[in-house]
């Protein structure tokens, strides 16, 4: 990412970063970090450091995660889990209207969503590019989304910069982290004696004259840029993204689409866990309890989809995507291809959930290259 | 409630309801509310989601003309949603949000011969659009109407071809795959057709809209006789739900159909678009 280093870092020793979270509650915020859960490591809300995924890291490859101890005291080591800051600006399943009868006629009015002030803790660099993508797609087209507009503002994000990757991250090549650099209010890096603390926003300056800060020592810094430069160098995955759009548009025939299609279980897990994808059901549902004299009561519900279900593409019994292959060829040639014609920025930001949450391991790394080579 | 929240569909009654056979109905619609009107001016070619309250909605074309103060919208039952619009008729009240999409380049066609091909159910995003040309016949040069329909009883809005028969300097050219012995045009599927339109390519202008197969087939043949593909249109029809770009399902490859579309300018798919399972 691009733009210029934010404000200069101080220093939150170890034992004070509940002062971070009692700082935010007193705020208004509710206050969401990671935690482990049922063997991974999901956003939920936290009331005490200790609900972090102390002492742990995570092994991500293909079809695998698993937690295990570090040996270390750490909070913020688990590079992430299936979650994202998705579901926090774009609910799963929500209502967007309320109708009613009016005698003969109806009345449709608008749902907006109780949007409660949220602080995220553990916020990396790729999450905030993946917001920034799901800002230009539900925020700056011609029909702006008002229940995302209602979320958005309500974010305080505390950013953890990566000095471990995951073997399934690629950011490096999408050229979204490992370094938080914009889009966060405070962002932190974690060292053994505590964190090096930025702001990169008012609110996020506010917050941090509320904390116990010293100084950060010139050598934590300079400790902090070689772990940051580690972190990108050794990263295990790319993408070569040169020529991305083109190449794909030129080789929508190309046979590894069916040999991608015969390993992929169309089961939406990728879109699932992708922190950008936006595709969605609409669909009205009768309220349940009596109907009044007027009639039944219904509500449109939108509710997460994905362009592996088998419907997605269907018309009047007609499917424009009948096949496997077809819909693992639209997702991934719109993920990185077309994406960037509808929004000018690609709709992949390295964050390596498709290729770990995919229960097969399919890896869109190693399909690119594929692609690329000569079909026949 | 927010002004203009492009999902709050309109009340509008039903105010005619013409059955072409048992599964296809043109439903004339009235908004209730008495201002609402301005808010749906379209171009032919644009659609709007029809809503059946507590059902659901379905993205449908405008086939009225734009001066009309009703809206008309031609309805094949094919689904859920529309088989409750079945049963339905004067009185009963829909729900209306739109008009979305692009429409056919009325003006762009203006002082050329225009050329529309059409099969089935697929005439409907077009008569709107004819019957605009028709109105404004000065501003335009030769009409050639081409449509074929599977049985004569799939033939929709007959009155409408009828009257543009009638009309001097227009060409209306009809075909069934099954004629039965009422049928007084042509027999044979569309794209035999093709052979007997004349059209100079330098001043005409083609509309499409129907299966995908016949407008391939109409797009090669024509292009063979010299028609270039930036004067070639279709409407194209994809699954919407929400109608404003951002339900992701209508997409192929870059276009959102619901909003870049659903009419485009051939030279603007054509690497997409007869794509198998694109």
């Amino acid at each position: 990412m691009t733009g210029a280093k934010p404000a200069p870092a101080q220093f939150l020793a170890r034992a004070d970063l509940q002062r971070l979270l009692d700082a935010l509650r007193a705020r208004g915020y509710r206050v969401i970090g990671p935690v482990p859960r049922d063997g991974a490591v999901v956003f939920d809300e936290i009331r005490a450091v200790e609900e972090l995924p102390r002492g742990l890291r995570e092994a991500q490859e293909p079809g695998r995660y698993r937690i295990e101890a570090n040996g270390r005291d750490t909070f913020f080591d688990v590079v992430n889990g299936p979650g994202s800051l998705k579901p926090y600006v774009f609910a799963p399943r929500e209502e967007l209207l309320q109708i009613e009868p009016d005698g003969r006629s109806f009345r449709a009015q608008e749902t907006l969503p109780d949007a409660p002030k949220l602080a995220v803790i553990g916020v990396r660099a790729c999450d905030l590019a993946a917001l920034a993508v799901q800002d230009r797609v539900f925020l700056e087209g011609r029909y702006p989304d008002s229940h995302y507009a209602a979320r958005r503002p309500r974010l305080f994000l505390v950013a953890v910069n990566c000095t471990r990757s995951a073997s399934t991250c690629f950011c490096v090549s999408m050229a979204t982290g490992p370094e938080a650099t914009q889009g966060f209010d405070l962002a932190l890096t974690e060292q053994e004696p505590g964190f090096l603390v930025r702001a990169g926003s008012p609110a996020g300056e506010e917050v941090r004259e509320a904390l116990p800060l010293a100084p950060a020592p010139a050598e934590a810094l300079t400790r902090e840029r070689s772990s940051l430069e580690r972190c990108a160098a050794t990263m295990q995955r790319r993408l070569d993204t040169a020529d991305l759009p083109g190449m794909l548009y030129r080789n929508l025939e190309h046979p590894r689409w069916m040999d991608v299609g015969a390993r992929c279980l169309s089961c939406g897990n990728c879109t699932m866990v992708c922190p950008t994808c936006f595709c969605h059901d609409e669909r009205d549902e009768p309220l349940l309890g009596e109907p009044d004299e007027a009639g039944v009561r219904s509500v449109r519900v939108r509710e997460w989809d994905s362009c592996f279900n088998r419907d997605h593409a269907q018309v009047f019994g007609l499917n424009f995507r009948p096949k496997i292959q077809d819909r693992y060829r639209q997702w991934l040639v719109h993920k990185l291809g077309s994406w960037i014609d509808q929004f000018g920025t690609s709709g992949c930001v390295g964050c390596g959930r498709c290729i770990t949450w995919c229960p097969v391991g399919i890896d869109l790394t190693e399909e690119v290259p594929a692609l690329r080579e000569p079909g026949g | 409630m927010s002004l203009g929240n492009p999902l709050l569909p309109e009340p509008a009654e039903i105010v005619e309801k013409r059955s072409y056979g048992p599964s296809i109905h043109a439903y004339r619609l009235r908004l209730l509310a008495p201002d609402a009107r301005p808010r749906f001016d379209f171009v032919p070619g644009q659609f709007n989601m029809v809503y059946v309250p507590g059902v659901g909605e379905v993205a449908i074309s405008i086939s009225s003309d734009p001066d009309d103060e009703t809206l008309e919208h031609t309805i094949r039952i094919v689904g859920r949603t529309t088989r409750v619009i079945d049963g339905l008729g004067p009185g009963d009240v829909l729900g209306l949000r739109g008009p979305y999409g692009s429409g056919w380049p009325l003006q762009e066609a203006r002082w050329k011969d225009v050329v529309v091909v059409t099969g089935g159910v697929g005439c409907a995003p077009v008569t709107g659009a004819i019957d605009y040309m028709f109105r404004r016949r000065a501003n335009y040069g030769q009409l050639t109407i081409v449509h074929g329909v599977k049985k004569p009883s799939d033939l929709i809005h007959r009155e409408r071809f009828e009257s543009w028969r009638r009309q001097a300097d227009a060409r209306v050219l009809l075909t069934t795959d099954q004629p039965d012995r009422a049928w007084r045009d042509r027999s044979g599927v569309v794209t035999e057709l093709f052979e007997e339109i004349e059209f100079d390519p330098s001043r005409t202008v083609l509309l499409m809209c129907g299966p995908e197969i016949m407008m391939q087939y109409a797009i090669q043949n024509l292009r063979r006789r010299g028609l270039s593909s930036d004067r070639i249109f279709l409407s194209l029809e994809r699954n919407m739900k929400c109608a404003v770009g951002l339900c992701g399902h209508c997409q192929l490859g870059p276009e959102f159909v619901c909003k870049d579309g659903p009419i485009f300018r051939l030279t603007r798919i054509e690497r997409l678009l007869f794509t198998r399972g694109l």
